[in-house]
């Protein structure tokens, strides 16, 4: 290596979850393919900032390290997505991370992802089997309906939809568009669609489903390419029939 | 917002929106354009459209209550988003934006409109080809004329968008771009009308 190249950052770090941001610079060896994550490490094994200042390591998440499990989102140059994911080499100098503040800050780059799975929760994203007594093999599902679910079922729940979202804020109570798309998915499984109404009934509640404007910044964001617009607009359609079943009464509230 | 009447909210604004409020706007229209054929012809639609039977009871049900709903509402809708067309320039997000925008604008100038007119032929004034000629004759209300019937026209052609999204009837990213188009249309269609209709004054 005839001269050494470095990477800078500007990271926005948060000491405590009631505490003010601040930003902090870091200038860090470079490697050939790095990703965010490997840098944030170097920084965790020398924390010291470009200043030459000795300071305390980043705090972040991180879990699978393949953009699978979702944990390590955060806003990077002003675009959330995955820091595992992120290459060194195709971002822009400096690179700029911040927390996804649209969920509470818990330290630095980590925040609280628990709505999501709280919204979850309520829209009973499973498939309810549980019972006292074995209720054989439940209906099948035709392979091509299979192929179309499993691209709505590689949501990770990593919070970028909802960072993205202009409606998914402190001044609103909207559940985002991650946990909707999980609607559409379970009521098209089969066993699933049992309990269609009551998953319609509960995105119906309020902050639920209409309060989506539209702005589709969710399908643009989405690192998984999940269709969540045509989601939205499908369940809009299903929302719209199951207002009329439950306002002038149905003889077929499930299917 | 308690009890869960949100959705009934949302839908009820989106419906309003286009029925009674766009058509009526779109009607509106319409008869304005009388004025490019002359003051007679302007004066006589007007003066049809005023001696209409029920005229106060068509007016309050097709035109103010729902008008007035749809506006309040849509202000608690606009200001409960926080705007980032900054971060994400992305086409529709700058719709979702300037559907905010234009619904303020909107709001702004229908309320002087009403004023100006409705209410001045309330208490006793004559709405007619003169009147506006008179309005219009002014630069500041030309320009104020122009920006609002755009906005408006503009926020209904998008508000038919998200209408369509809204209730279910485009789902598809592809039919969703087709009703994108048509309400393309719509817009630069009702622009020329209104515009038209504007300048017969000036």
């Amino acid at each position: 290596m005839s001269d050494q190249k470095t990477i800078s950052f500007i990271i926005t770090r948060q000491d405590a979850a009631d505490s003010a941001p601040y930003d902090e610079e870091f200038e860090v060896e470079y490697r050939p393919n790095m990703n965010v994550i490997s840098a944030l490490m170097e920084i965790r094994r020398n924390p010291v900032n470009k200043k030459g200042e000795k300071t305390t390591p980043i705090n972040w998440d991180m879990n699978c390290l393949e953009e699978v499990c979702g944990a390590c989102s955060m806003n990077i140059n002003g675009k959330p997505r995955q820091s595992c994911t992120a290459l060194v080499d195709q971002l822009q100098q400096p690179i700029r991370l911040a927390p996804m503040n649209t969920f509470p800050v818990v330290r630095d780059l980590q925040v609280d992802r628990s709505r999501m799975f709280d919204s979850l929760k309520r829209v009973k994203a499973w498939v309810p089997i549980d019972g006292t007594y074995d209720l054989g093999p439940g209906p099948r599902m035709p392979e091509r309906k299979r192929q179309w679910a499993y691209e709505l079922s590689k949501c990770m729940t990593c919070g970028v939809c909802l960072e993205a979202c202009p409606n998914v804020n402190s001044k609103s109570n909207f559940i985002g568009p991650q946990s909707l798309s999980q609607v559409r998915l379970f009521n098209a499984h089969p066993t699933g669609a049992m309990n269609r109404d009551e998953r319609l009934e509960t995105i119906m509640g309020d902050g639920g489903l209409a309060n989506c404007g539209n702005s589709q910044n969710c399908v643009q964001s989405c690192p998984k390419g999940i269709p969540l617009t045509t989601s939205i607009a499908a369940l809009n359609r299903e929302a719209t029939m199951q207002s009329f079943r439950s306002f002038f009464g149905s003889d077929h509230a499930v299917d | 917002m308690a009890d869960n009447r949100e959705f009934f909210y949302r839908r009820l604004h989106s419906l309003l929106g286009v029925i009674p409020v766009g058509l009526f706007m779109t009607q509106h229209l319409v008869v304005n354009h009388f004025a490019t054929k002359g003051e007679e012809a302007f004066n006589q639609a007007a003066g049809f459209m005023a001696s209409l039977p029920f005229v106060l009871v068509l007016e309050t049900f097709i035109i103010f209550l729902p008008l007035l709903f749809h506006a309040i509402y849509g202000l608690y809708i606009a200001f409960t988003a926080k705007n980032n067309v900054g971060r994400y320039g992305y086409f529709r997000n700058w719709m979702f934006v300037l559907q905010r925008w234009s619904g303020v604008v909107t709001l702004i100038f229908v309320a002087w409109h009403v004023w100006e007119t409705r209410v001045q032929a309330a208490l006793g004034a004559e709405v007619n080809f003169q009147m506006m000629e008179n309005i219009l004759g002014n630069p500041f209300m030309l320009v104020f004329y122009i920006v609002g019937v755009l906005a408006a026209i503009f926020h209904f052609a998008n508000g038919l968008w998200s209408f369509c999204v809204s209730w279910g009837i485009a789902v598809s990213p592809r039919s969703q771009q087709i009703v994108t188009y048509a309400t393309l249309f719509v817009f630069f269609a009702l622009s020329i009308i209104g515009l038209r209709a504007i300048f017969a004054f000036v």
